[in-house]
């Protein structure tokens, strides 16, 4: 199938805001689908509750659409109970990692394969842009109107801290290269993280004096490093920017595996040496 | 399969091995007293029998596993006290909307917050009617013995899938430890999934098109079959997409409540004992139909003539059964481990304005069967 062909286009257009990022990253997505040839049958988009987590409704495979915060649980057990489907996980910032931040890194340590794809838009869109756990120091936002007090967290670091496998991430605008991190993140059998930066236009960014959509796209542009390039510059010079591209790619055996492996093959041995 | 089998155990092995002869085969959970013997169970027994247990993070995310699992087609199961219970809420909600049958076993413990956390106590009766926002209604099964234990973890898998609901089995700390014997008899009936007609073009398929069956219950396939299909915990339409439309909402949100209520005879089972000549009844659920049962010996043994009716069912309510009752004796008592949960509702029955008296224990002791003979007295006299 051609990526156009995994779109509802009778559902279209989106809800998003003229200047949303999210309709780049829906395109990455469908191509992420169309690279690994997933079937719809075979795939189950798990959503969220937020602007993005809307998603899977102008997408064609199989949908889940749970509540805030809990779509990687969700994730777990369909995964666990039909290792076969292909699991793709979509999430905010809010959903991903602040409200749903325990089953976050407990998913990137637990690593059954699923693919996350969390679009980072700073802020809580849906809501009306309030400030969640990755919006940056110093921001306004409809709850921090006097400047944001806490530090924000980098989701990548994150994931990579909590034993993540596979970690990418990319900019909403990079279409083909945020479809290459998705479609690499669900060839692998262990657990996915892409982050996905994505510009909020209509709350983060015309509350942070980027008064036009462009100029969102141009800032996010403006930090975005590729991981080549970051490796060579300092700490100072990569101070306030981010890394794009594969940042963590390693081996490991996914949970579904080890439990097959190890605890069904105990299970049943000692099930036959009980006799029963 | 361990079929007939005879075993001396505890209600909440009853409750693993009911689970699995019912034909679960996932469990996701979080420790909790008095319920934890359930997952440790089922982390030894789901592998044996090629099912999957995790542990998650919290109960929030066992819910929702159980969920996931559920739409994926295997039947799950969860199991906590009072306190996972209000983390998993939000879910039941979501099982409820989204129609996705599965099991939610609450070995009660005493009191609220972390309450008395090793000891009895039958205080979630409501939290289990109307634990979740929004209208719904649930089913509620409440074991009082080991045997119970076993064939209603059973039975609530079966209504679970013949209704697409959540069903709650409301077991407490006392017949979830104590030890009886029991048999393992292997399930005497399994309920599947409803499938669609093959028949049925693949396009036309609609996860949520109750109005279509004469049960006003959809079939439900599993994600990964022929069926391409989404499910929403939001308000949605047949297809499960997304809408705010004021006959729609109507439509669904009755449903969730109507397709209990309407098969309640099915549904709500009660049990009675020595209830033909009584002239006062003692209505009861859980450990404390054991005070109940042992309170109607002593009072027979002096002549008095006392039966006994025990709930099974408490959610739908035994409404009819209670009123029927009620309708004959001169006096009721309700003997129950909270502060009148259940009294309220049988007070509700209570046309004729016989004597009721609530016998409602909350000091995490079992009722000793003579508080119940001091309520009888009671009756008697008023
Ligand atoms: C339990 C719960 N709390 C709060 C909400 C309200 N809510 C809906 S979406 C959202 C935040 C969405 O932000 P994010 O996840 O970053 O996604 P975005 O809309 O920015 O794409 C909130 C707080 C909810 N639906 N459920």
């Amino acid at each position: 199938m051609r990526w156009d062909e995994y779109l509802k286009k009778e559902r279209l257009p989106s809800f998003w805001c003229a200047g949303c990022g999210y309709g780049q990253v829906m395109r990455s997505l469908a191509m992420a689908l169309e690279k690994t040839r997933a079937a719809l049958e075979n795939t189950v988009i798990v959503s969220g509750i937020g602007c993005w987590g809307h998603v899977d409704s102008w997408m064609k495979p199989n949908a889940f659409h749970g509540i805030h915060g809990r779509a990687l649980a969700f994730a777990t057990g369909i995964k666990l109970a039909s290792p076969a489907l292909n699991v793709i996980v979509v999430m905010g910032d809010g959903d991903g990692v602040t409200i749903g931040g325990n089953h976050f890194i407990h998913a990137c340590r637990r690593n059954v394969g699923l693919t996350a794809v969390v679009c980072n838009n700073l802020n809580y869109g849906m809501t009306g842009g309030q400030y969640s756990g990755t919006t940056p120091e110093d921001s306004i936002t409809s709850t921090s109107r006097y400047g944001h007090i806490e530090q924000s967290f980098d989701i990548c670091r994150l994931a990579e801290a909590a034993g993540a496998h596979f970690i990418a991430r990319s900019i909403s605008e990079n279409v083909v290269a945020t479809a290459d991190c998705i479609a690499e993140g669900m060839k692998r059998e262990n657990f996915a993280v892409i982050e996905v930066m994505s510009p909020c236009t209509t709350h983060y960014g015309r509350n942070n004096n980027m008064r036009k959509p462009i100029e969102m796209y141009r800032r996010i542009k403006s930090l975005a490093v590729p991981v080549g390039t970051a490796a060579k510059l300092s700490s100072e010079q990569m101070e306030g920017k981010f890394v794009t591209g594969i940042l963590l790619d390693r081996p490991g055996e996914d949970y579904f595996t080890r439990y097959q492996n190890n605890i069904k093959v105990k299970a049943q041995t000692a099930a036959k040496e009980e006799g029963t | 399969m361990r079929k007939h089998e005879i075993r001396f155990g505890m209600g909440n092995e009853a409750i693993a091995e009911g689970a699995i002869a019912a034909g679960a085969r996932f469990y996701a959970g979080y420790p909790i007293t008095p319920s934890s013997e359930i997952a440790d169970i089922s982390s030894v027994r789901l592998p044996q029998v090629g099912g999957i247990f995790v542990q998650m993070e919290d109960e929030i995310g066992s819910m929702s596993a159980i969920i996931g699992a559920s739409a994926a087609g295997v039947k799950s199961y969860t199991a906590t006290s009072g306190p996972g219970i209000s983390l998993m809420q939000e879910n039941i909600g979501v099982a409820v909307i989204t129609e996705i049958p599965c099991v939610i076993i609450n070995v009660q413990r005493s009191g609220p917050s972390t309450g008395l956390a090793t000891k009895p106590g039958q205080q979630d009766v409501m939290q289990a009617r109307w634990g979740a926002h929004g209208d719904h209604a649930i089913i509620a099964l409440s074991p009082s013995s080991v045997q119970e234990c076993y064939d209603l973890t059973i039975r609530a898998f079966n209504l679970a899938e013949k209704y697409r609901t959540p069903v709650c089995i409301l077991s407490d700390e006392i017949v979830g430890h104590m030890r009886e014997q029991f048999e393992l008899h292997g399930a005497k009936e399994i309920i599947g999934r409803k499938q669609p007609d093959p028949s049925m073009p693949v396009e036309a398929f609609r996860p949520y098109d109750f109005e279509r069956y004469e049960d006003h219950i959809a079939p439900l396939p599993p994600f990964g079959g022929r069926y391409v299909y989404r499910h929403t915990a939001s308000g949605h339409d047949e297809n499960g997409y997304v809408t705010n439309d004021k006959q729609n909402a109507n439509k669904f949100i009755r449903h969730y409540t109507e397709k209990i209520e309407k098969h309640r005879d099915d549904i709500v089972t009660v049990e009675a004992h020595c209830m033909e000549d009584a002239e006062y009844a003692i209505i009861s659920f859980g450990c404390s139909v054991r005070s109940a049962m042992a309170a109607m010996r002593m009072a027979r043994a002096r002549g008095k003539k006392v039966g006994v009716l025990k709930l099974i069912t408490l959610w739908p309510f035994a409404d009819k059964e209670v009123r029927a009752v009620l309708d004959r004796v001169k006096g009721a008592i309700v003997a129950e481990m909270n502060l009148g949960q259940v009294f309220s509702e049988v007070s509700r029955h209570n046309d004729r304005r016989i004597p009721l008296v609530s016998v409602g224990k909350v000091d995490a002791e079992i009722i000793y069967p003579e508080e119940i003979l001091d309520a009888l007295e009671e009756a008697a006299r008023a």
